[in-house]
């Protein structure tokens, strides 16, 4: 006993000095980066609405808030219409997303270009196009009109309508892939196994297949949710007056009321819609499954609302089942199943989806066309041929600047992103440091937050500094968006990267940096690839920061489009989507290509 | 042994996937209560022939019957069957008793008597304990172990096991197939049942079925199969062997002369193997070939230097080095006062009787 005791004495105890060994440095540039650059120019915009007329603190913009009705309306409108996008997003995205995740892996592979057709092309390309579909004069009426079915042209955009067609389309892309994740996950032998313990279709789909997905559709839904109440674009575009949204009025308030105090204040309203809601959905389902977590830790330490959730949802499942089971031997009966009864239920899945996705791939394509009208006017069928369009567009030195700019921009974004953000990724995916998961957050959190907030903060922040209407600010803004989207996939592409490789090649006699370059690099270098093709493209696209940014004097292409379409809609804006298709379709399948040839992906059938 | 019926027939079943043909026209029946155990190497068509039993792939052509009705398309929710799959399949989202419930559940059991039946479940495979756990909170074996109980728990009449025992350790094995033999002799249920383990096959089964390629290579009792192996491959597969190439150099009744390179003229009494041209394969099992002391008559001698001696127990393995390409096999029970050295000049002999004979052009097949 003794003998311990003088030892545990001698012994020096090592001071393990915490937190500041393990930090790990190279996420500062990040960090640093998104903080003065994300996290300052919110709190501001948010804070200034504290402010009075007299740059006092005052309550006086929230008793406006409060006062007028018109604002509560709008809230009511946006909830709205974020709740039925979420809900139409989530219903048509899930037997695609069931589609992908259950077909052999080439045809997943095509399928999901059509999936991501949307996501892909411009904000501006996709309204524009259901424009040209669905206007008073547009290819749908048109054609209803030849048949006879109509007399008078249908109102079908400009209304309520017109948003959800508009939203849905956008964000669906969003859904499906929120649920592919979780479906690719789900062991097929289980469903199987179901059927030899004498489960039905019905009851093999609700109870077993349906609950595993629950996560996925839970993510899904607040990534829609959330997302569609930021949406300004297509609101402005497609619907009508009724139909405005809170962002519209924060930028109204900017933009033409220069009330600034009063949009910071129309901006608290919506960060507290976001916290109700995240408050709700993490009663409900934890919001620990958006990110993919453990499920059986959660059951236990579960709230009151989440028990009620539950037990009410496995009554409707069970409910559900017995429904579906009964439905399909009533079927049965009238038509009796062929011998490949599996094969039938397979066919009325591929009609849903290819509907689907002919409402995901096809509506943009009409854009084509109508560019090549020799007339003054969108019409449908459009009169051909001319090129009187791209020649306009090619003679005016306003459009190419624009253009070229834009591509500065992109190009420029994309490579700072990565730079920055690579290792951030490296040690957010490998390592475990202090302050890991509020890092992450910080991360991820522009993804999130409107990027009208970030727009607007960084317009007031510019201004401060005397940088507003510059490139190098275009560049600044658009890299604060691209960030979360370049360290998710990248750490998409690590996660799914063996370690035990670079073990083995450790043990082989290689040192770290013969590894990465040898062994680590080379795997995933076409996932890095697609990861900038990813960030060029959204930064290309970008319209919200740019709006701001350039502060009138400067513009991109995209915002050179949104101020002609909110003009007119004339069949030069179908030239200039035109081209902007065919780019973005030669860069999608580069990147694709890219990604097949070099990874390894190509072996792991 | 009085007339049992008929469960399960299989006539010309294929399946293919693409251009690999995972099953080749198999044919194959069961009676009712029988244990029959598939064996055969990986990619053999193992477990495809057990999901076409359960119904879970479409079989391209043949035909399947089920208690003397076609089933080859019937629903695997009509089958009344249990399985065991060879990833387990347990469902992430239920605790182990609600997966062990779920069969009982399906077949309508009413709550009283499913508890019972999941707490006896859980008792066969020693896991009371974790009744409440989710399946990704327990062990490989565990996990396993749970599977076997979910298939049994409903009794249903066919059981099909897909390497029910795999990642479970000696011991555990042992006591899981003395209850799964219990359990079958209880209940009287039909087993399929697939393992790569042969003293498994060898112990648990009434017959086993040895696949090769998507085809059955030989079926029968596990001594038929061990000591008259009816093909190259299986007298390969199944045990320890020495195979010899060699020609047929002589033909008298049903007595072989063969002249194998190194060992010289061996006689063969040839089973009932129909060999065609003089190129031939012989086949001895290691424990018919004796060390022979100079008084010992045998039918066949052949001379050798022993080339390594591995004692395991019970049993001493020799290698003899007789000349030829590769060295006799020969395994006796460990003899202490006789025991043999590496680089003894000793003579082995076996009688004419143990030894077969296979057509030469099967070794390219096999
Ligand atoms: N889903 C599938 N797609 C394509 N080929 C398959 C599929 N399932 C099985 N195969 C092929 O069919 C053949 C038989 O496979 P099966 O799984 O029946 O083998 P097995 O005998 O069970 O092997 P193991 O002992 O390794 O489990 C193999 O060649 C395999 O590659
Ligand atoms: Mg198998």
């Amino acid at each position: 006993m003794a003998r311990i005791d003088t030892i545990l004495q001698t012994t020096p105890i090592r001071n393990v000095w915490p937190k500041w060994n393990r930090l790990h440095w190279q996420t500062a540039p990040v960090a640093i980066f998104l903080f003065s650059l994300f996290v300052i120019p919110v709190i501001m915009l948010l804070g200034m609405s504290f402010l009075g007329d007299t740059a006092l603190p005052s309550l006086t913009h929230y008793q406006r808030l409060i006062e007028v009705p018109l604002y509560g309306k709008v809230l009511v409108t946006t909830l709205k219409v974020a709740f039925y996008t979420t809900l139409l997003c989530v219903i048509g995205a899930y037997p695609v997303a069931y589609l992908l995740a259950t077909s052999r892996r080439s045809t997943r592979n095509w399928l999901i270009i059509l999936v991501l057709m949307p996501f892909w092309t411009s904000f501006l390309v996709r309204t524009f196009a259901w424009i040209v579909l669905l206007g008073r004069k547009g290819a749908v009426n048109q054609m209803l009109l030849a048949i006879g079915i109509i007399d008078v042209p249908l109102q079908l955009i400009y209304n309520f309508a017109g948003v959800m067609i508009g939203m849905t389309h956008a964000l669906m892309p969003l859904a499906t892939l929120t649920l592919l994740a979780v479906m690719e996950n789900i062991d097929p032998n289980l469903s199987r196994a179901g059927a030899t313990m004498g489960a039905k279709t019905g009851t093999r789909f609700w109870r077993i297949y349906f609950p595993l997905t629950m996560p996925g559709v839970a993510s899904a839904a607040l990534l829609v949710f959330i997302t569609s109440l930021g949406f300004f674009i297509t609101p402005a575009l497609l619907g009508g007056p009724q139909d405005t949204m809170i962002v519209q009025l924060i930028i109204f308030q900017i933009r033409e009321a220069l009330n600034w105090q009063f949009a910071g204040a129309i901006g608290v309203l919506l960060v507290m819609t976001f916290m109700v809601i995240f408050y709700i959905y993490d009663q409900v389902f934890g919001l620990s499954l958006a990110g993919g977590g453990g499920t059986a830790e959660n059951a236990n330490k579960s709230s009151f609302i989440r028990k009620v959730a539950v037990s009410v949802g496995n009554v409707v499942i069970r409910a559900l089942a017995r429904l579906t089971d009964a439905m399909i031997s009533m079927l049965c009966l009238i038509k009796p199943a062929t011998h490949r009864a599996k094969t039938s239920s397979r066919g009325g899945l591929h009609v849903v989806c290819t509907l689907i996705l002919a409402f995901l791939a096809l509506p943009t394509l009409f854009v084509v066309p109508v560019s090549f009208t020799s007339e003054a006017f969108l019409t449908w069928p459009p009169r051909l041929f001319s090129l009187q369009w791209y020649d306009l567009v090619f003679d005016s030195p306003i459009w190419l600047a624009a253009a070229a700019r834009s591509l500065v921009v992109a190009t420029t974004t994309a490579a700072l992103a990565m730079v920055i953000a690579m290792p951030c990724a490296f040690a957010l995916a490998r390592d475990q440091f202090a302050g890991k998961q509020a890092l992450f957050g910080l991360v991820v959190a522009p993804m999130i937050v409107p990027n009208i907030f970030i727009a607007v903060g960084l317009f007031f922040l510019f201004s401060r500094i005397g940088i507003t209407g510059t490139t190098f600010a275009v560049v600044l803004g658009h890299t604060v968006i691209v960030i979360p989207y370049v360290i998710v996939t990248i750490l998409a592409v690590i996660k799914g990267y063996d370690r035990n490789l670079d073990y083995a090649a450790a043990t082989m006699g290689a040192s770290c940096t013969v590894t990465l370059r040898r062994v680590t690099f080379p795997l995933i270098r076409s996932g890095l690839i697609a990861s900038f093709m990813f960030a060029f493209i959204i930064s290309f696209d970008e319209l919200t920061i740019s709006l701001f940014v350039t502060g009138g004097r400067l513009t991109t292409l995209p915002k050179l489009m949104y101020e002609d379409a909110l003009l007119s809609v004339s069949p030069r804006l179908a030239a200039v989507a035109s081209l902007l298709l065919v780019l973005m379709s030669i860069l999608i399948v580069i990147s694709e290509l890219t990604r097949r040839k070099g990874g390894y992906r190509a072996f792991d059938q | 042994m009085n007339e049992r019926k008929n469960k399960l027939a299989i006539r010309g079943l294929s399946k293919r996937y693409g251009a690999a043909v995972a099953l080749d026209h198999v044919n194959l029946d069961m009676i009712d209560g029988e244990f029959l155990t598939m064996l055969g190497p990986s990619g053999s068509g193992k477990t495809t022939l057990l999901w076409s039993v359960a119904g879970l792939n479409n079989p391209d052509e043949g035909k399947i019957w089920i208690d003397g009705q076609e089933a080859t398309h019937r629903p695997a929710c009509g089958r009344d069957i249990g399985m065991v799959f060879q990833n387990y399949a347990l469902f992430p989202h239920m605790t182990v008793a609600q997966n062990i419930s779920f069969p009982l559940e399906m077949r309508k059991v009413p709550a009283m008597d499913r508890k019972t039946a999941i707490r006896q479940a859980l008792a066969m495979v020693k896991l009371e304990h974790v009744a409440e756990r989710y399946c990704n909170q327990l062990s490989g074996g565990q996990q396993q172990r749970i599977a076997l109980a979910r298939a049994f728990v409903a009794n249903p009449s066919i059981v099909l096991m897909d390497e029910p025992l795999g990642a479970l350790d000696k011991k555990l094995r042992d006591h899981l197939q003395f209850e799964i033999k219990r359990l079958h002799a209880e209940l009287g249920m039909t087993v399929l049942y697939v393992t790569h383990d042969q003293e498994e096959a060898m112990v648990m089964s009434d017959r086993i079925c040895l696949m090769n390629r998507g085809q059955i290579e030989q079926i029968g009792t596990p001594q038929e199969l061990y000591f008259q192996p009816k093909t190259l491959f299986a007298a390969d597969f199944l045990g320890e062997s020495n195979l010899i190439a060699g020609t047929i150099v002589g033909e008298e009744n049903d007595c072989l002369t063969l002249e194998l390179p190194g060992i010289g003229t061996v006689r063969v009494r040839s089973g009932n193997t129909p060999v065609s041209g003089s190129d031939i394969v012989h086949f001895t099992r290691p424990e018919s070939l004796s060390v022979l002391l100079d008084a010992d008559l045998r039918d066949n001698r052949v001379r050798g230097q022993v080339k390594e001696v591995f004692v395991s127990g019970a049993i001493t393995k020799l290698f003899v080095d007789v000349g030829g390409a590769s060295a006799l096999r020969v395994s006796q029970l460990t003899d202490y006062s006789r025991c043999v050295r590496k680089g003894d000049i000793v003579t082995i002999g076996w009688a004419d009787n143990v030894g077969n004979v296979f057509s030469g052009k099967q070794r390219e097949a096999a």
